[in-house]
């Protein structure tokens, strides 16, 4: 019985090995696909123009996009109402997926999604390099925050620029809770620890591979500081208080991409113009205004 | 994915959790099974209609509880147990006691009648009543082992909210599946997968295989 009991695990193992020595080669091979395929893709749609925005709401009822987002634009509600709005105006129904930065784009490259909606510049500028996306638009941007404990213990109050302030709580070893997900707010946060020439590890860095939301609520429970973004934060009554804003390298700025393997390039670009457009702008700049007092995101719609 | 330090620790830390839960949730769930088939009282009904409502508790709920309960702001918050891998065994014990108490008592339901009355005339207290019948019962229990263990492992809506899937502390093979998934690593999410159901079938076999053992050496 036992000889069996221990024939097994050793079985367990050979297999789990086995498994895994093959892997790395099947990794490799698999993350240069998707690039080839959808190329072809790509081309194929591209000799179709992207129309004006005013054409025919009446007869396209029946349509509908995939909308690629971050989940701060769902979690923060600016999706609530900028997509009654669009529905009404362009009679186009608008599917949400709201993921990290990292899988919005995966999801756009492997042809998931018609329109991206994201914040994290460099990715989106590689998305757009690499023959994936077309008509890149700056929509809006919000503010980062560096929220922590109201005693503040590793006194990053007094910091001067978020380098800084991550400089102190690293110093501090105060524990900090990182987002760990790849997704344009951690991407931020190692941006500028990088900034402070810093790597931080230990029992005080903790990576919570979630989103902003479970992740605020995990630095409020544990005491522990973390970078957020301002709708997240201000769209939660918790106990953190802000201990850095302002700072140049905190401000986060929004893209609105149109996949260039959609099917429906009309409409994603419809929806496109509606959010850089004038009226979507005013909305987006109106947002949450009279929930706190300022609006969350600041329109800044422009052209790439 | 290679079969790096960090996804072997994971893959511990599943098997480290799902395992103790289901000790803990097994010295819980087996016996009061036994007694819920051996013994009748009054409202005995209910109790059963619970634990099969239980059986089918949903694991976000679960952990929703749980969270609440050991909350920085919650009743056992000063335990400072949220988020270590302890809570996300209680989630787990929670989930899989009421799956063994209920497999544990229709097992033993199915061998009550038999071995009941020779046991009772050969003289055998409460206790040695119960462990003759959980031992006559134990193909029926096994089952219901593996069933909670393969619950147990593959949960991911509890183990995500107490646990937190934090690095190195709390990530478990369910929570780097989500994580992996949601940074658009498919292909690292699908192996992560492959693992976890190879456990769960290693498991399974294992567990057969004792099974058929026992039935083998001649007592039934």
């Amino acid at each position: 019985m036992k000889r069996l009991y221990v024939s097994f695990f050793a079985a367990v193992l050979s297999l789990l090995l086995a498994a895994c020595s093959q892997e790395p080669s099947a990794a490799t091979q698999s993350s240069q696909q998707p690039p080839a395929g959808n190329q072809q893709q790509a081309t194929a749609a591209e000799p179709r123009q992207p129309a004006a925005p005013e054409s025919k709401p009446s007869e396209s009822s029946a349509k509908e996009i995939v909308l690629a987002t971050t989940t701060s634009t769902q979690d923060s509600g600016l999706l609530d109402v900028m997509l009654p709005a669009f529905e009404q105006k362009s009679g186009i129904k608008v599917k949400v997926v709201a993921v990290g930065t990292g899988q919005a784009i995966k999801l756009g490259e492997d042809g998931n999604a018609d329109v991206l909606l994201v914040h994290s510049r460099k990715a989106e500028d590689e998305f757009v390099s690499k023959g994936f996306g077309t008509d890149a638009y700056d929509v809006m941007y919000n503010q980062f925050y560096i929220v922590g404990p109201a005693d503040d213990p590793a006194g990053a109050k007094t910091a001067k620029t978020a380098a800084e302030a991550f400089a102190l709580i690293a110093e501090k070893k105060a524990p900090f809770i990182s987002r760990g997900d790849d997704s344009g707010t951690d991407k931020k946060e190692k941006s500028i620890w990088k900034e402070a020439k810093l790597t931080p590890e230990g029992d005080w860095y903790l990576s919570s591979g979630q989103g902003m939301g479970a992740t605020l609520q995990m630095a409020d429970e544990k005491n522990a500081y973390t970078l957020t973004d301002e709708a997240t934060y201000l769209s939660r009554k918790l106990n953190l208080q802000v201990v850095m804003q302002g700072d140049q390298s905190l401000l986060n700025p929004y893209g609105i991409i149109k996949v260039k393997s959609t099917s429906k390039p009309d409409e994603a670009m419809q929806f496109i113009q509606f959010f850089t457009g004038e009226e979507g702008q005013k909305i987006i700049g109106e947002f949450g205004k009279d929930k706190y007092g300022k609006g969350l995101f600041v329109p800044s719609a422009k052209k790439r | 994915m290679l079969m790096t330090p960090e996804v072997w620790e994971v893959v511990w830390l599943s098997l480290k959790v799902t395992t103790t839960a289901i000790l803990l949730g097994s010295l819980i769930g087996i016996p009061l099974g036994a007694c819920l088939g051996l013994y009748s009282f009054p409202g005995k009904r209910l109790v059963i209609v619970l634990i099969y409502t239980c059986m089918g508790l949903p694991p976000v709920l679960v952990g929703v509880i749980v969270y609440l309960l050991l909350s920085r702001y919650g009743p056992l918050g000063s335990l400072g147990l949220l988020f270590t891998p302890e809570a996300m065994m209680l989630a787990q014990v929670v989930l899989v006691t009421p799956i063994l108490a209920g497999l544990s008592l229709s097992a033993v339901q199915a061998k009550e009648r038999a071995y009941w009355e020779t046991a009772k005339s050969l003289g055998a207290s409460p206790l040695q009543l119960v462990f003759t019948i959980v031992k006559e019962a134990r193909k029926g229990i096994w089952a219901g082992v593996a069933a909670a263990y393969g619950r147990a492992i593959s949960e991911v809506g509890a183990v995500m909210l107490v646990g937190g899937n934090i690095e190195h502390h709390t990530r478990v093979m369910t929570t780097a599946i989500i994580l992996e998934t949601r940074m658009g690593n498919f292909t690292a999410g699908l192996q992560m997968g492959l693992v976890l159901l190879l456990i769960s079938f290693l498991f399974n076999s294992f567990l057969v295989i004792g099974v058929l053992n026992q039935l083998k050496t001649g007592r039934r």
